[in-house]
């Protein structure tokens, strides 16, 4: 009676929903549409106005950078994002920390937030320049509001969700109010502000572009702006990839920012 | 120091979560605080260390505060209420940053607690690193870095699987043993409360009221799994909680 029993195996029904990243897939996927788009160029298969070739737009680059240019365009754009942003956040995580912290401060500044933190900044353009004129101060402005309200927002939520227990916990063994908010609410706030600074760096890009539309001379916004109305395509595809590949940077430094400052994570 | 509780009554809004507690916490005993989950037991310790204000009522402390004190009053929390960024030193530090202490000296108290609590290896490590009985010793080195006259105990080995439990127990019946500290213990497990505590509260489902107090008097160093005595004592409050322990279980927690 045993013997003639079929013993069949148990199926194994737990596997997937586990994605894994594989670099060289991913260089392999960027490299092939690069290789596609640089033949179809080339073939005449795509005409050249229509999409330059990536060959095309990194020899408009080196043009840029033969004309000395290059530097007055990126120096001019890091000018304004590192001081729009930095204000941004500066101020930003000032207002959410006294959103989070006081009750005054929570009921006046929140609904206020909410409300403006929808309204695309660039629509807003052109009251800047009329607050702050054709100059500097305006491009600065748009990049400063831009990351400001989502700064406030990921501040205020972050320094709410930090575990009350530690707080309580804090305040059972009489540390004063300063302890508390420096050694208990900013180191576990700190995650979502710096994934706010994660969202903020992109606005700041984003709005970059946006605020050198309008008198500028020098900037990459400019000079895609400049390429796009002389439909030189291949200046644009070369513009729009220094743009791509400063907010890698941006993203990068907040990447490197997290794990040093969240190590603590494991 | 002594702990006196009169005519303590406390309410969440509407709902009366204690009723007219009178209590008093004999210096250089634990006092367990048992009862049905919702009774209010939490509550009761928080108002103890002034975590809360009560609705009504008084707590007060009788006899003087000894000068070394750093925190009269000092929680261990059930969820041990670590610094996940804090190394076990610097979690332990944390509570003496405030005072007016040398770096030296409190290198001293760190060293010392920790060596009480057997965790002198472990200095350096996060606590994420460490086993859920070696993050509660954490806790209870930075409980006793204060000095504390009363140690508010909140279920303190309810995250713990039972036999971390048991071996937390002996170490805190050791310790005991060493400086007899007054210590408030609140728990919902009758099997911890008879083998630590000097008197157990059986307080009744909510509003909490003092059902009885029952006084254990053998030695807590002297006391075993195995003792008849404590298996009495324990299946004794077993069944005067049987009842309301079920009613409770079948209430609603938002009701």
């Amino acid at each position: 009676m045993p013997e003639s029993r079929l013993v069949r195996p148990v199926p194994y029904r737990g596997g997937g929903f586990d994605p894994k990243s594989n670099r060289w897939v991913s260089l392999l996927t960027f490299v092939s549409v690069l290789a596609f788009w640089e033949v179809s160029s080339r073939s005449g298969w795509v005409s050249e106005l229509f999409l330059p070739a990536p060959s095309s737009a990194a020899m408009a680059l080196v043009e840029l950078y033969n004309s000395g240019q290059l530097m007055l365009h990126i120096s001019a754009s890091m000018q304004r994002l590192s001081i729009g942003w930095s204000l941004g956040i500066i101020f930003g995580i000032v207002f959410g920390f006294s959103a989070g912290l006081f009750s005054l401060a929570r009921a006046g500044v929140v609904p206020l937030v909410s409300a403006v933190f929808p309204i695309p900044k660039i629509a807003l353009l052109p009251l800047f320049i009329i607050w702050f004129g054709i100059g500097e101060e305006s491009k600065v402005a748009t990049i400063f509001f831009g990351t400001f309200f989502p700064t406030v927002i990921s501040t205020f939520g972050g320094v709410d969700s930090v575990d009350r227990g530690l707080i309580r916990m804090g305040q059972s063994f009489n540390l004063n109010w300063f302890s508390i908010v420096l050694k208990i609410i900013l180191p576990g706030a700190l995650p979502a502000i710096l994934s706010g600074m994660r969202i903020s760096a992109a606005i700041a890009i984003i709005l970059l572009v946006a605020a050198e539309m309008i008198g500028a001379e020098f900037g990459i916004g400019a000079y895609v702006l400049l390429a796009g109305n002389l439909m030189a395509t291949d200046q644009l595809i070369a513009g729009v990839s220094m743009l791509s590949i400063l907010g890698l940077i941006f993203a990068w430094l907040v990447g490197q920012a997290e794990r040093y400052l969240l190590r603590w994570r494991g | 120091m002594d702990l006196i509780v009169e005519n303590l009554f406390h309410n969440y809004g509407d709902l009366p979560v204690l009723d007219d507690i009178n209590l008093t916490l004999p210096s250089g005993q634990v006092v367990c605080v048992v009862g049905p989950s919702g009774c209010g037991k939490s509550t009761l310790l928080r108002l103890l260390g002034g975590l809360e204000q009560p609705t009504r009522g008084t707590i007060g402390l009788a006899g003087e505060v000894s000068g070394n004190s750093l925190n009269p009053l000092t929680y261990v929390f059930q969820d041990f209420a670590l610094l996940p960024w804090r190394s076990v030193e610097r979690n332990i530090s944390l509570v003496l940053e405030d005072h007016p202490l040398s770096g030296q000296q409190r290198e001293e108290i760190i060293a010392d607690v920790l060596a009480r609590t057997k965790l002198l290896d472990f200095r350096k490590a996060l606590p994420r690193q460490l086993s859920g009985g070696m993050r509660q010793r954490v806790a209870i080195a930075r409980a006793l870095a204060v000095r504390p006259e009363v140690l508010l105990l909140d279920e303190p080995l309810s995250a713990l699987d039972s036999q971390t439990r048991e071996l937390l127990m002996d170490d805190l019946i050791d310790l005991w043993t060493r400086e007899q500290f007054t210590a408030v213990y609140v728990t919902h497990n009758l099997n911890e409360a008879v083998r630590l505590g000097h008197q157990v509260v059986v307080l009744s489902r909510r509003p909490g009221k003092i059902r009885e107090i029952v006084e254990i008097s053998s030695k807590l160093g002297a006391r075993s799994v195995t003792d008849v005595d404590l298996i009495e004592i324990q299946q004794y409050l077993w069944h005067s909680m049987r009842d309301e322990a079920a009613a409770a279980d079948l209430e609603l927690t938002d009701a």
